[in-house]
């Protein structure tokens, strides 16, 4: 006799009850704080913040804790809330040139105006585990600049290119930009909408791309003229007062590349670029978004088409948001019984049209 | 009598350089045309402007409609050029691959154009698909094979019978016998020939080989660096040939 | 409070705690957008109209679009119904209900026919469904040539155009290939002669109930699309004239109630790989045994392990 089951709710709420026991760990050891997770694990909450595309460093850090540390869903975390804010407006654009650069590179010239500043870097640590860091072995000062005041101009290195007009120019289309998160995206795509689908894009799928590009997949040598990182102030015209006030700062990394480009029917050979832009301090993903937008642009720049994936805008644009491709990967999980069932009958169905008309061959062969 | 196809002062540009320019001519119906020339000679940038695929910097191409005449296809809008490249025009590319769908069996390339047009019986379809298959001379067990299974003759003559399937009225053929053995060119164009009289189609084809005009065309442009050149009947132009260039073309073919 | 918790963690809490939802969780502009893409769905039956899709609190690929119609149509006074394979205990039924009845705080029923809206994945309701009810269906891909042409662009152009040979090329080629047309959900329809629309992954069983009196609404949130289907529209499933369209299911009654036309759903019950056929709509099937109708394999139903 055959029983049926229930408890469908019972069972939701117990594996609700055992994933916060999961999260908490064991008792024994001291719970993660908030505060700890933003002020330690900053590259987290910085990769949080800009594939939620919420900077908010504290909801990031929360997000995280609530996750377990696993960063795609305190993205999808994120996201969520981010749906329920109300929007009051839009800032002025941000003029990045005016950022307070903590760290500033150039690879195309030796020097330049603001100089070369490392900045807080993984680049030339040797990547040996530090065994004193689960001791916790208390961290030396870092030394103060000494010599004289860090230089209060940073001019983009990109502007002493186009000085010589050796830049390809990107026209000012005079329309403002608009929202990806709340329209549907729609092919074409303009430039606008595919750097917002970058910057809020897996920084893994972003990267392999990226990488792709580099091994001969639609190559163009990318230079990184500039990769900057710093606090820039956020303003917003205010309509009650009249005049723009600054509501914040924010930390930025941005990260422009030069490649070369053969000149087309109408244009002589140029300087053409790519752009990244992401929250917080995230190297990887804005040059990785650099070197996709650049080929992204193919079109636009008389290019042809190599038929390289990071060319193909449906293919990079569709499928660069972790939330959708995670969501719709693990949706198999749910039960799919009943597709399954019609499927079932449906294969017993062919063969046996497929068994009866073997037999029937046979038999006609023999007459 | 109203001529088929209208072309008129076509141009097209890359830039400063000229694809083709200053082509005019009437194409009557059941009349074939050939242009020939070598390699660079504007002649395949001329014919996919005829046909659609790429827009002229000037110039008109206008096609009799069956509901409204001369119409214009340059100034059409693209739902009604494609609606006529599914029925009324046909195009049959140099590589098969381009003109066929690898992954669907050689009745379904027969069939699409019929069931894209509204054909809803199964044994209808499938028997027209086979009638095709054997005026292409291909085998009837073939029907469920895919075309990437076939020889390239073999496919250049799928592509022809899904091609002209709907009975359209002007085909396009862009070097039909590119890459194909001799013999089997040979076949391809006597088939060709065949199909256009039965039909009464009227064609424009592209191609460098001399034979091939020879053999479908009755008429004939030379074009030479985006300009015609040399314009008429084919055995006019071929026996008799005046501009310096045609002269050169004609005597360059080898005689075995 | 745990002692590790400092200064900055209480006050995010206080400050931020976030307790009051809208009605059914979407402000009112996020519904007006979806309302006026439900009405242009409606005016174009069978035809996707992008939206600007949110993100809910659910993954994408677990009903997000049905949620977010379903909530832009529900008013106060509804009482809700989600099923998904034809059953109100699967556990993403029971996550979405919860979801409405915590932020909208509606009335929920397993009765067919007490709901004013159904949600529901993979399954029409076997009980013909009313002028006074909606019907909300979570799709996963709304387009029913992607799988014949990866490119939306050109899927575009082909509905713009109806441009629907390859449509036929595919059912053609499953009858070459196995003698019958090899479709067995998700399977494709033309609406009102001219959209080609696919019902959302429902067993071809269910396609004739597409012609129904109650509003048919189709949410697809990843991909950004809604459908609808007007009442009493046309909906033809695509065939030949020689291989008619079949809604077929297993040639079986259901065990528990006798049933002999609703879907089943095939259960195994014993090492021996004995099976059990039982209705897929589990409340058409608690109601025929309500009223005494039992099958070969009836038996009383106990609350199982959680």
């Amino acid at each position: 006799m055959y029983v049926a089951v229930k408890g469908g709710e019972r069972a939701i709420d117990n594996a609700h009850a055992w994933l916060a026991e999961e999260r908490r760990g064991d008792a024994k050891v001291p719970e993660l704080s908030v505060a700890q997770i933003r002020e330690q694990m900053t590259l987290a909450v910085n990769r949080v913040m800009a594939e939620g595309s919420l900077y908010d460093p504290d909801l990031a850090a929360l997000a995280i804790k609530q996750a377990r540390g696993d960063l795609i869903e305190a993205v999808f975390l994120i996201r969520a809330y981010r749906t329920t804010l109300p929007r009051f407006g839009a800032s002025r654009p941000m003029d990045t040139g005016t950022m307070a650069c903590d760290r500033r590179v150039s690879a195309t010239f030796k020097d330049a105006p603001g100089g070369q500043v490392l900045g807080p870097t993984f680049d030339y640590t040797h990547r040996l585990l530090d065994f004193k860091l689960a001791a916790d072995g208390e961290v030396p000062p870092a030394p103060e600049a000494s010599e004289g005041e860090p230089p209060a101009e940073t001019p983009h290195i990109m502007e002493f290119l186009d000085r010589e007009g050796l830049m390809q120019r990107d026209t000012d289309s005079k329309t403002p930009p608009r929202d990806l998160t709340r329209e549907p995206l729609e092919l074409p795509a303009t430039r606008d909408l595919r750097l917002q689908a970058l910057t809020r894009g897996d920084e893994g799928f972003v990267l392999g791309m990226a990488y792709s590009t580099q091994r001969g997949y639609a190559r163009n040598h990318a230079f990184v003229a500039e990769l900057r990182i710093g606090k820039v102030a956020v303003e917003m015209d205010i309509p009650e007062l009249g005049f723009a006030i600054e509501i914040g700062e924010v930390e930025l990394t941005e990260c422009e590349t030069v490649n070369q480009f053969a000149g087309s029917k109408t244009e002589p050979p140029q300087f053409t670029r790519g752009y990244g832009l992401v929250f917080g301090m995230s190297e990887r993903k804005a040059i990785s978004m650099a070197l996709v937008d650049r080929a992204l642009r193919w079109e636009e720049l008389g290019e042809d088409n190599l038929g390289a994936p990071a060319q193909d805008a449906e293919f990079v644009l569709y499928h660069a948001d972790n939330i959708q491709a995670t969501g719709f990967l693990e949706h198999i999980k749910l039960p799919h019984y009943v597709d399954f069932q019609s499927e079932l009958e449906l294969i017993r169905k062919l063969r046996r049209e497929a068994t009866a008309a073997a037999q029937d061959a046979p038999r006609e062969a023999a007459e | 009598m109203t001529p088929l196809l209208q072309v008129e002062n076509i141009a097209k540009f890359y830039g400063a350089r000229i694809g083709c320019t200053d082509v005019s001519f009437d194409l009557y119906p059941g009349e074939v045309m050939g242009i020939v020339g070598e390699s660079g000679s504007g002649k395949s940038t001329l014919l996919n402007t005829l046909a659609g695929h790429l827009t002229p910097d000037r110039g008109a191409v206008r096609f009799d409609t069956r509901a409204d005449g001369l119409r214009d296809t340059v100034t059409m809008s693209e739902p009604e050029r494609r609606m006529l490249s599914r029925t009324d025009w046909a195009f049959v590319h140099q590589h098969a691959r381009d003109g066929l769908r690898m992954n669907v069996s050689a009745g379904g390339n027969v069939g699409e154009r019929l069931m894209a047009v509204g054909a809803r019986h199964y044994g209808d379809i499938r028997a027209s698909a086979t009638d095709w298959l054997g005026r292409v001379e291909i085998n009837e067990d073939r029907i469920d094979d895919r075309p990437s299974a076939f020889s390239g003759g073999m496919q250049q003559r799928l592509q022809i019978a899904r091609n002209l399937v709907t009975g359209p009225r002007l085909v396009f053929m862009d070097e039909p016998t590119g890459g194909l053995d001799v013999s089997v060119q040979a076949r391809l164009l006597d088939l060709l020939r065949g199909l256009v009289r039965e039909m009464g189609l009227s064609a424009i084809i592209v191609t460098h080989d001399l034979a091939v005009v020879r053999l479908l065309a009755d008429r004939l442009m030379v074009m030479k660096d985006g300009h015609v050149v040399e314009t008429g009947l084919t055995d006019q132009v071929l026996d008799d040939p005046q501009h310096g260039y045609t002269q050169l073309l004609v005597s360059s073919v080898l005689q075995v | 409070m745990s002692p590790a918790m400092t200064q900055s963690d209480q006050d995010l809490q206080e400050d931020r705690g976030m307790n009051d939802y809208n009605f059914a969780y979407l402000d009112e502009q996020t519904k007006r957008m979806i309302r006026r893409a439900i009405l242009k769905g409606l005016a174009i039956p069978g035809y996707q109209v992008p939206f600007a899709s949110r993100e809910m609190p659910m993954p994408y690929g677990w009903g997000t679009g049905g949620v977010q119609v379903s909530a832009a149509v529900l008013t106060p006074e509804d009482t809700f119904k989600v099923i998904d394979q034809g059953a109100d205990d699967t556990t993403n039924a029971v996550s979405i209900r919860r979801f409405f009845q915590k932020t909208a705080g509606v009335a929920v029923t397993e009765a067919t026919t007490e709901a004013s809206v159904i949600q529901t994945r993979h399954r029409i309701p076997e009980a013909a469904l009313r002028e006074d009810q909606v019907l909300v269906y979570q799709v996963p891909i709304p387009e029913p040539l992607r799988f014949l042409e990866p490119s939306e662009v050109e899927t575009r152009k082909m509905h713009e155009l109806e441009e629907y040979g390859l449509m036929h090329v595919k059912l053609y080629e499953d009858i070459a290939q196995h003698g019958a047309i090899a479709t067995a959900y998700a399977y494709p329809v033309k609406v009102g002669g001219r959209y080609v629309m696919d019902p959302s992954p429902i067993p071809k069983f269910d396609n004739p109930k597409l012609e129904m009196a109650a509003i048919q609404l189709f949410g697809a949130g990843r991909e950004q699309r809604i459908y609808a289907l007007p009442p009493y529209t046309q909906v033809v499933s695509l065939d030949f004239e020689d291989h008619p369209f079949e809604a077929s299911k297993a040639d079986h009654p259901c065990g528990l109630c006798g049933a002999e036309d609703s879907y089943l759903d095939e259960l195994i019950v014993d090492d021996a790989g004995g099976r059990l056929f039982m209705c897929s709509d589990t409340d058409y099937c608690a109601a025929r045994q309500a009223a005494g109708h039992r099958g070969a394999d009836a038996a009383p139903v106990v609350e199982g392990m959680a």
